[in-house]
């Protein structure tokens, strides 16, 4: 019951800030600069998301701890697009022209992320999108601070081969673009790698699937053909749960089938009895174990804030390094005029968590270091590999024959689908 | 655990003493203190092979806990320990002798790190030094292990350790073993096609990838063989998988029991389309997440029995919240069912958005308890223990079910009100609260259910809404106001289901059994039972 009181005084207290922070808002409004933030507080995807709304509000506030930017206060405005994936849009549109705000931070899914998109580019505003994706893409007002699909998937299959001499791949995911992208993107770099075709199984599975028995049976029964076998999982969300918990209770161990995920973080561990899945991994560009200085004081200031029980995860570092970039692309800009801070955000330099800079590339991707976790039996990971440098993100894939030769450079092109066979552009799309 | 571990000490002495040359305590120790030093992963699998080449089975505690993650090194004097226990400070044991030698802090210790190809090392050093040991569970598991991955080298030792084997079942596992081992190896022909056939009268999934392996083999005996026995493993398991497939059928047809059975007597008897439904098998859910949170806090001793506590406090908190439902809002509402759909659907969001304010919109551990866990084998076929007793138990709420409505003062009223309302009113019955307590029910029912699923599903605020169409496809499958229609059709839908996904795929399988049902509800509209008489008008 204890919990319950002290989650209820959190919810008491968070609305009497937020009831506190409208009254000076109103006085102060012409001396605030404002950020929104578009992330969903209730639906399906609160479960991941609402972790992002509170990180944002935090950094926000250590801002104007700091004295705020451009002599100004920095002022969050929060709106709920329930997870519904046309209210994003109708909600982004209310945050730019209704609120005027300098800078958006938001979306989980990539179809919150595509049905946003056109409302970006017809108000000419910005977009920090924090979350692991498909790639396949690259827009003027979109900034991509979590993995493209060679930050994440590519290095993660690399360690397999290397590491755990893996060579028959269960691809399994969940039906939607991530997983299908992602899934057609593996498939030709395992080819490419030699790799059979009955040596790939592909399997998709419906949103919140929960019987997982056949498909752990097929996966046994796959793995079995004396081959090391392993399965890189773009299972996505609460489906997890049940996956990880058929897999323990089939003894499917770690060490014999090896399971990859690019969807499983320090919080979605967080409602699992972590036992049985000790020796699975994760691919990610941030873990909470890492050991930094930057990284203890960041989760120092967020169980401060939020509670001792509660976790950090990737996507969170990726609002860390976005917003930080954000900052100092307006402090170089002198503005946050949308135009001038996009022209400015190419090549700023910030620290990440994990002890490197990373930098904002011509193509509004990152560069960030890919690490490989295993799972602990205290829900957090291990990290058993880290790339030596950091690696670029690159929208476009190699590994697919149509977006091979497209180039993203909104420096020197002012393009998102460069050509480089017929040297053009290719436009909107 | 202890024991095992003392008897391996005195094993080892008994091996010092009988072969001249093994290492003694010291070595090990002086070996085992080496993790101390192995800063990356290279240099500790180089201290395993050190204590592997030592051949004393008094290291086996030490590598196993090493495999667990609970070696640890303290910091001050890199000592190293093995843990136990989790809370802070923590326990120190002796690597060697096991002994408690006092605790220590948890910062000033730090793990020694292992990975998936260590801990594979690990196991097979372990079941080198354990072929002895006096545990047969031991023994059987190092037996696997060298199964699993077999290596010819070590077939002499196996030889000696068969011969003098005492358990029958150890010594087939051993025999197993050393069959798996010599056909990766280079004796004969003959040794060969007696290795095939013991593991032929194996059988099992595992020995296909050893005998493929050998199946393309230049010897045309040995792989002749091989190839028979392969094709007599598949048959039998292509039997097996047919048994698996209805288990599996069943195993999902008692989820979508429980999640439908609540919903029989809302929607099925009353007619109520409740949308909040999933809701109540959420609650139910949560609360088996109150319970566990309060009993690890307060008695830990009983998280055994924190499910049987919290199936009478979720059937409570889900019936009471159904009770206020009805007399707050569905009452108004009967026969317009458009509005009663609009207000419970508005209902499940307020529900929902209220418990992730509570609770937090993350997933929250409901575990399980020690007798839900595992699995057992019959046969080729593997039946998780939490599924089994969620069969039995759908079973369970059914039966007990079926008795309230047909044994009990209530149920005769209920059933009385629902076939001729003005009739039974007339006899007497207050209707306006035999309709309450009949959603409470209904309601209760599904938070039982949630306590049910929250051993297999993960306890969110979105848990009711996966199950809402699946039970609402049951309840008018099986026939609208028909306890063994709900029964028969969850259990149709989920081993058509399961009979389909193989080769359907998941998505294609829920697309395929959706447009069955709708054809089928076109033939008959009322589903498999549909009640007769004249109910059916009212």
């Amino acid at each position: 019951m204890r919990f319950i009181r002290k989650t209820l005084t959190g919810v008491l207290a968070s609305a009497a800030i937020a009831a506190s922070a409208l009254v000076p808002a109103a006085s102060a409004q012409e001396d605030t600069i404002k950020v929104g933030i578009l992330h969903s507080l209730s639906g399906t995807m609160a479960i991941s998301e609402t972790t992002l709304k509170d990180v944002m509000e935090m950094l926000i506030d250590e801002q104007n701890a700091k004295g705020g930017l451009l002599g100004k206060k920095l002022e969050a405005v929060v709106v709920d697009p329930a997870s519904d994936w046309p209210l994003f849009a109708e909600k982004a549109r209310e945050l730019i022209t209704g609120n005027g705000v300098a800078a958006v931070f938001g979306c989980w899914t990539s179809v919150s992320r595509k049905s946003v998109l056109p409302v970006f580019e017809e108000l000419n505003s910005i977009l920090f999108y924090p979350v692991q994706y498909e790639g396949e893409e690259s827009q003027r007002n979109v900034f991509y601070t979590g993995a493209a699909p060679n930050q994440q998937a590519i290095p993660a299959v690399d360690y397999l081969m290397e590491e755990e001499s893996v060579e028959r791949w269960v691809l399994a995911g969940t039906d939607y673009v991530y997983p299908r992208t992602t899934n057609k993107i593996l498939e030709a770099y395992l080819k490419d790698k030699g790799v059979a075709e009955e040596d790939i199984m592909i399997n998709y599975t419906p949103f919140g699937h929960s019987d997982w028995q056949t498909i752990v049976a097929d996966i046994k029964a796959f793995g079995s053909a004396g081959k090391k076998t392993a399965v890189v999982s773009t299972i996505n969300g609460d489906a997890n749960v049940p996956f990880y918990k058929e897999l323990g209770n089939q003894g499917i161990e770690a060490s014999d089938i090896p399971v990859v995920a690019f969807s499983v973080g320090e919080e979605e561990l967080a409602g699992l009895d972590t036992a049985p899945l000790v020796g699975h991994l994760a691919a990610w560009n941030y873990f909470q174990s890492v050991d930094t200085p930057e990284n203890e004081a960041f989760i120092a200031a967020w169980k401060e804030r939020m509670g001792e029980e509660r976790v950090t995860n990737d996507p969170m570092e990726a609002h860390y390094i976005g917003f930080n970039m954000w900052v100092k692309a307006v402090e170089a800009a002198g503005t946050t005029d949308a135009d001038a801070v996009i022209d400015a955000l190419p090549g700023i330099e910030t620290p990440n968590l994990t002890g490197g800079i990373s930098t904002m590339l011509p193509n509004h991707h990152i560069t960030k270091p890919v690490l490989i976790g295993e799972i602990q039996a205290d829900g957090q990971f291990e990290v058993v590999s880290e790339t030596e440098d950091l690696v670029p993100g690159d929208a476009w894939s190699d590994f697919l024959p149509e977006s091979k030769p497209l180039k993203s450079d909104w420096v020197e092109l002012k393009c998102g689908n460069y050509n480089t066979e017929t040297e053009k552009c290719l436009g909107a799309m | 655990m202890r024991l095992i571990v003392i008897l391996l000490g005195l094993l080892a002495t008994l091996f010092s003493a009988a072969l001249p040359a093994t290492a003694d305590e010291a070595e090990l120790r002086a070996a085992i203190a080496k993790f101390s030093e192995a800063k990356k992963f290279s240099q500790t699998e180089a201290v395993i092979e050190e204590i592997a080449a030592l051949g004393d089975p008094a290291a086996a505690p030490a590598l196993n806990a090493l495999s667990e993650g609970v070696l640890m090194v303290r910091e001050s004097d890199g000592a190293v320990f093995i843990i136990r226990g989790t809370k802070d400070p923590l326990e120190l044991l002796d690597p060697v002798t096991l002994e408690a030698v006092g605790s220590a802090p948890e910062d000033e210790l730090s793990k020694v790190k292992v990975k998936n190809s260590i801990r594979r090392q690990i196991a097979d050093v372990v079941s080198g030094l354990t072929l002895r040991a006096s545990d047969p569970k031991v023994r059987l598991q190092a037996a696997a292990t060298i199964f699993s991955r077999p290596d010819p080298e070590i077939i002499e030792t196996l030889d000696a350790v068969i011969a003098d084997e005492a358990d029958p079942r150890v010594k087939q596992a051993f025999i197993e073993a050393r069959a798996a081992a010599v056909l990766d190896s280079d004796l004969s022909s003959e040794e060969k096609v007696e290795a095939v056939a013991v593991l032929r009268a194996r059988g099992g999934r595992d020995v296909l990838p050893i005998l493929t392996s050998v199946s393309t083999s230049e010897d045309e005996a040995v792989a002749g063989a091989a190839l028979n026995a392969i094709s007599a493993v598949e048959e039998n398991l292509m039997f097996w998988a047919a048994g698996q497939n209805i288990w599996y059928g069943i195993s999902l047809g008692s989820v979508l029991l429980l999640a439908a059975i609540g919903l029989a007597i809302t929607f099925g008897v009353m007619g109520v389309i409740n949308m909040a439904h999933g809701e109540m098998v959420m609650l139910g859910a949560y609360t088996t997440f109150v319970v566990q949170e309060f009993i690890r806090n307060s008695a830990p001793g009983l998280f055994d029995y924190s499910l049987a506590i919290a199936l009478p406090l979720a059937f409570l908190v889900s019936g009471s919240v159904g009770l206020v439902l009805e007399r707050g809002i569905i009452r108004f509402l009967y026969g317009r069912p458009l509005e009663t759909l609009l207000a419970t659907w508005g209902v499940s969001l307020v529900l929902q958005q209220a418990v992730r304010t509570v609770f937090g919109p993350t997933n929250r551990e409901v575990g399980n308890p020690s007798w839900m866990s595992g699995s057992f084998e019959v046969g080729e076929l593997l039946i998780t223990t939490n599924r089994l007793w969620i069969v039995v138990f759908s079973l369970f709420v059914f039966a007990v079910l079926l008795l309230v409505l047909k044994r009990t003062r209530f149920g005769l009223q209920m059933r009385a009100v629902t076939q001729n309302r003005p009739m039974a009113s007339s006899m007497g019955i207050a209707t306006p609260w035999v309709d309450a307590f009949t959603f409470a029910l209904g309601s209760g029912i599904a938070g039982i259910a949630g306590v049910a699923l929250s051993q297999i599903d993960n306890v969110s605020p979105n848990l009711g809404q996966g199950y809402i169409i699946d039970s609402f496809m049951v309840v008018v499958f099986g026939g609208v106001g028909n306890l063994w229609g709900t029964l028969v059709g969850a259990m149709t839908l989920g081993v058509a289901n399961k009979f389909l996904e193989p080769y359907a795929g998941a998505v294609l399988a829920k697309i395929f059994i959706l447009v069955l049902i709708i054809l089928f509800i076109q033939k008959r509209p009322r589903g498999l039972f549909a009640l007769k008489g004249r109910s059916v008008e009212a």
